[in-house]
């Protein structure tokens, strides 16, 4: 039988049921081939449940960074009953299945060109541990024992990660160090090992740290200087805030008194988290809310009037699977539309994208800024999969001079002086007015905020002259943004290529592992990331410099083509959408079999098919 | 309405009060509400309820929802921030302003279109949460911008303009804000002014969610027989449980009542609200007790008014989240942003 033989790079699903304390387990097997100086990009594929539905946790390991999903499975840890016969049909053949044999399991229900390896991992740990909970939790502990000498992983790693876990807290440490054990030595003595993939020390892994975007995205809330947090648990957002707070129990409590220099606030619903937020906005706080597609859509009405009555406002957005409640533990990107054009009336809103948990860090921070200075709604659009899976990325970096910018607030002394003070008035040039906060001075500078139209002294107005002066100002305030928001990423391909490709947030990875691909086949791209809309001038040249652009996203109707449709007014036949919409991440395969496809198919048709069509 | 705007000059001897304002300049634009309109005498007992109080108007912040009573927070106090939110959802920004700045005073406007219907969820939770505020709804039991729809704290069997019979049972925001938590719980007539203006001033003065519920009649859409929300309906059945008068801090006391004539409820900031009772056997500290008084009295029709419940030991949200006594919008990065090193922490942490 053939045998799947890789180092550093291969990938490895575990079967489990949730609330079995699997992940835990899972995610230490994931740290300890880090240490081994080897990246691993793992994923949660979870149900909406809480204890007893299958998960799946699948871990790739890649010894050339690539992060992005790569499809298939060499290896299986079936550990649910439930999903057996699909878990074992998605092993590529010449793979490893890796199964609890205390119960016997008919040999039909086996695969005979992979590879299995049976372990009594059940009967092991009740004979070990007597608390029915233990028995649980330490079976996951014994079959990561077992798959370190599997796969050649040294025990010493696991145990330093104990110890650094289980500081001060021996009884844990020296139970989980024994069950490791238990693993490794049934391994050892009945088992041949290692297997065909494995993992080597390596340096790949460098100075990067793993972790979560929605931690990350709370952490730059809390550097960013946020004050305010007001949300309405919904998955997959709910660990935003709930990280704030934990990073507001650390960072933001006043040593000398005690007193919380923030405020969260669970609120009743997403109109409320929102209206608060836009509410502190008003009164000069730094606000936040997390959420998702639903939240946003009961949001809409609050945002046209933050967009319209100029507030300050920083929605995370980890988008879901649409619509409706849709699949609520399932990743798209498909919340583009409904965000950037949020609520009725003539309405544009800055959108951010950031790529991993390091960006999340960024573009929060950022989005604090931003909000400030354009004086409007900022989205930063994450997503589950860069929210809810801990990523190998750039650490969070702060430059300690770095200041809020508060945009533009007119102080109580400027008032005094004279100043003008026109709320919705452009003195600037740049669309963007001049704002006070409640309170500044005691004659001057009140203004009345509306939903309604008003003069540029905010003066209520259903003038028409007055109204287009408005909507002509926020258009001009909107082409600002543009140039403020984060700017797109270019890879140059290595030779000049007629073709482009443009693609944004957690597709990233994948992408980046798609071009390598294609590169090495010669087929050459030009890549843009987007990182914000309003789109900046540089991708409008970046279309115009290429025949032809695949636009590749997470969702049905390729909603990031149809806003550069709409913005830049390209012909939409330039622009090919490469859409994948199915629940889980997109994958290098995918992007490069349907990029490849559309060159080959395109060029078929202009004359003979290529060799490598036929073979394809 | 009028059009015909006031001239911004004073008169040299209008009297000052010890902030140094005059109470002209508590007043706000030319309401453009119908003439007569209860919310218009409700604006007149807000402004002479903030000149009485010696606040600094650009001290206050006034936030309203949609419709006829969320339009006047432009008809008063004109050195005030103002925010004309988005319909039913006042008590949500409002809650989010106070978290930004503890220091500013807030004074909510809502209707019951506003309150009891569309934003019924916001005003019940508002209530819960104890946001500091004086939330007061102008109540009508009607739509007036969109021309005499029921509204939901019309009662049942009340009659509309067109002649419709009200088939639905009211909300009763007081009950409500009992029930949910209210600190400071009050209902008032637009017409009666004597009663309104200490109301607004306890209900500015106090240290937690304070609500009054004021009826006040709509006289374009509400006012005519068969209607339980007119004047002369709520003239006839209005049914006080006190007299009230609101003694500043350490103001001094002057006037002797017999014992069991008055109740003196102290405030959190030290400000006294005197009851004259007129109900012998009405306690405005017992919570349960006014939720059953009212009960009792609204079945026989009456319509209770005055202070029907005060909390003196009130706390708020601000006290529950153990914010810091500065303004959270006044923090920068000394105080928010924790700095490179912690970062470099936070990364070691991750690795």
């Amino acid at each position: 039988m053939n045998r799947i033989e890789a180092i550093n790079d291969f990938v490895i699903k575990f079967a489990n049921v949730n609330g079995s304390g699997s992940a835990s387990a899972n995610e230490l097997f994931s740290k300890a081939v880090m240490r081994m100086g080897v990246p691993v990009s793992p994923r949660n594929i979870f149900p909406s449940n809480i204890q007893g539905m299958p998960t799946w946790y699948e871990a790739r390991v890649c010894e050339k960074g690539y992060h992005g999903r790569r499809g298939g499975v060499d290896m299986m840890v079936a550990m649910n009953p439930q999903t057996w016969d699909a878990d074992i049909a998605e092993i590529e053949p010449g793979g490893y299945l890796f199964y609890d044999s205390t119960r016997p399991i008919p040999e039909s229900r086996f695969r005979k060109d992979v590879h299995t390896i049976g372990m009594p991992l059940t009967e092991i740990s009740n004979a070990a541990y007597t608390d029915p909970r233990q028995r649980q939790l330490f079976k996951n502990i014994i079959y990561v024992g077992a798959l370190s000498v599997l796969l050649d992983v040294d025990a010493d790693v696991f145990e330093r990660l104990f110890a650094e876990q289980y500081k001060g807290k021996e009884r844990l440490l020296a139970s989980n160090i024994q069950a490791l054990h238990l693993g490794r030595n049934f391994v050892q003595e009945n088992l041949s090992y290692p297997l065909g993939i494995r993992v080597r020390r390596s340096d790949m892994v460098g100075d990067q740290i793993f972790t979560d975007g929605n931690s990350a995205a709370a952490l730059g809330c809390i550097y960013g200087g946020a004050t305010v947090a007001a949300w309405y648990p919904i998955t997959p957002s709910s660990s935003i805030p709930e990280a704030f707070q934990k990073y507001c129990d650390k960072y933001r409590v006043d040593p000398a008194t005690g007193q919380h220099n923030y405020a969260i606030v669970q609120a009743e619903d997403e109109l409320a988290s929102i209206g608060m937020v836009v509410g502190a906005g008003w009164n000069g706080a730094r606000a936040f809310t997390a959420t998702s597609g639903p939240g946003v859509s009961l949001m809409t009405e609050f945002i046209g009037l933050a967009y319209f009555a100029e507030i300050p406002v920083t929605i995370i957005n980890v988008q879901r699977g649409g619509p409706s409640t849709g699949m609520p533990t399932r990743t798209q990107q498909s919340d583009l539309l409904s965000c950037a054009y949020a609520s009725h009336g003539d309405t544009k809103h800055v959108l951010l994208f950031p790529q991993d948990p390091h960006e999340c860090f960024e573009h929060s921070a950022a989005a604090l800024d931003l909000a400030d200075r354009l004086q409007t709604p900022i989205f930063v659009m994450t997503d589950l999969d860069i929210g809810m899976n801990q990523r190998l990325c750039k650490p969070f970096s702060w430059d300690g001079a770095r200041d809020y910018d508060r945009g533009k607030v007119m102080t109580a002394e400027e008032l005094e002086a004279g100043k003008d003070f026109g709320r919705y008035k452009d003195v600037d040039g740049d669309g963007i007015p001049w704002r006070t906060y409640p309170g500044t001075h005691p004659t001057k500078g009140s203004f009345f905020t509306r939903g309604t139209t008003r003069n540029p002294y905010a003066q209520y107005s259903e003038r028409g002259p007055d109204y287009i002066y408005n909507m002509e100002r926020l258009l001009r305030k909107f082409r600002t943004a543009a140039d403020l928001v984060p700017q797109p990423v270019l890879r140059e391909a290595t030779e000049a290529t007629p073709f482009g490709v443009i693609y944004f947030g957690s597709t990233t990875p994948a992408m980046r592992e798609a071009l390598d691909v294609l590169e090495a086949e010669g087929l050459h791209l030009d890549a843009l990331r987007l990182r914000a809309f309003p789109f900046p001038d540089s991708v409008s040249e970046f279309i115009a410099g290429h025949e032809k652009v695949f636009v590749v996203e997470q969702n049905r109707d390729a909603q990031m083509r149809s806003m550069l449709v709409n913005e830049l007014g390209f012909d939409p036949a330039r622009l090919v959408p490469v859409l994948h919409y199915d629940g889980t991440p997109i994958t290098a395969r995918f992007i490069a079999k349907a990029i490849r496809e559309n060159v080959e198919v395109v060029s078929g048709a202009a004359g003979a098919p290529t060799a490598q069509k036929e073979t394809a | 309405m009028t059009y015909i705007a006031k001239p911004k000059l004073h008169h040299p001897t209008l009297t000052t009060n010890k902030v140094g304002y005059t109470r002209r300049d508590y007043e706000g634009r030319i309401s453009t509400l119908c003439a007569g309109c209860g919310h218009d005498s409700i604006s007149a007992a807000i402004i002479q309820a903030c000149w009485e109080l010696d606040i600094e108007p650009h001290r206050v912040a006034k936030l309203s929802g949609i419709g006829c009573s969320s339009k006047t927070p432009d008809y008063f106090l004109g050195a005030s921030h103002g925010f004309n939110t988005v319909h039913g959802r006042m008590p949500s920004v409002l809650t989010g302003a106070s978290l930004a700045n503890r220091d500013l005073l807030y004074l909510g406007v809502s209707g019951d279109g506003d309150s009891a219907s569309i934003g019924l969820g916001q005003f019940a939770n508002a209530m819960r949460r104890g946001v500091r505020m004086a939330y007061i709804v102008e109540n009508n039991g009607v739509y007036g911008l969109t021309k005499g729809q029921f509204s939901a704290t019309a009662d049942r069997g009340s009659k509309s303009k067109k002649g419709v019979i009200n088939s639905d049972s009211p909300v009763d925001l007081v009950g409500i804000a009992l029930q949910l938590g209210a600190t400071f719980v009050a209902r008032s007539f637009s017409g009666d002014k004597a009663q309104l203006v200490p109301l607004i001033k306890g209900a500015m003065a106090h240290g937690g969610a304070a609500f009054i519920d004021v009826i006040s009649p709509c006289v374009t859409f509400n006012n005519h027989g068969g209607s339980t929300k007119s004047y002369d309906y709520v003239r006839q059945h209005n049914e006080a449980v006190s007299r009230i008068d609101f003694m500043p801090v350490r103001s001094e006391i002057t006037t002797e009542y017999a014992p069991g004539e008055v109740v003196d409820v102290p405030q959190h900031d030290g400000s006294i609200l005197r009851l004259r009772k007129l109900h012998d056997d009405y306690d405005p500290t017992d919570r349960y007790a006014a939720m059953s008084y009212m009960n009792e009295h609204q079945s026989r029709g009456e319509v209770v008014t005055g202070l029907l419940y005060l909390d003196p030991l009130a706390t708020d949200l601000h006290t529950a989240l153990n914010t810091t006594h500065r303004p959270l919008n006044t923090l920068g990065r000394a105080e928010l942003c924790p700095g490179v090193a912690a970062l470099e922490k936070i990364n070691a942490s991750l690795r």
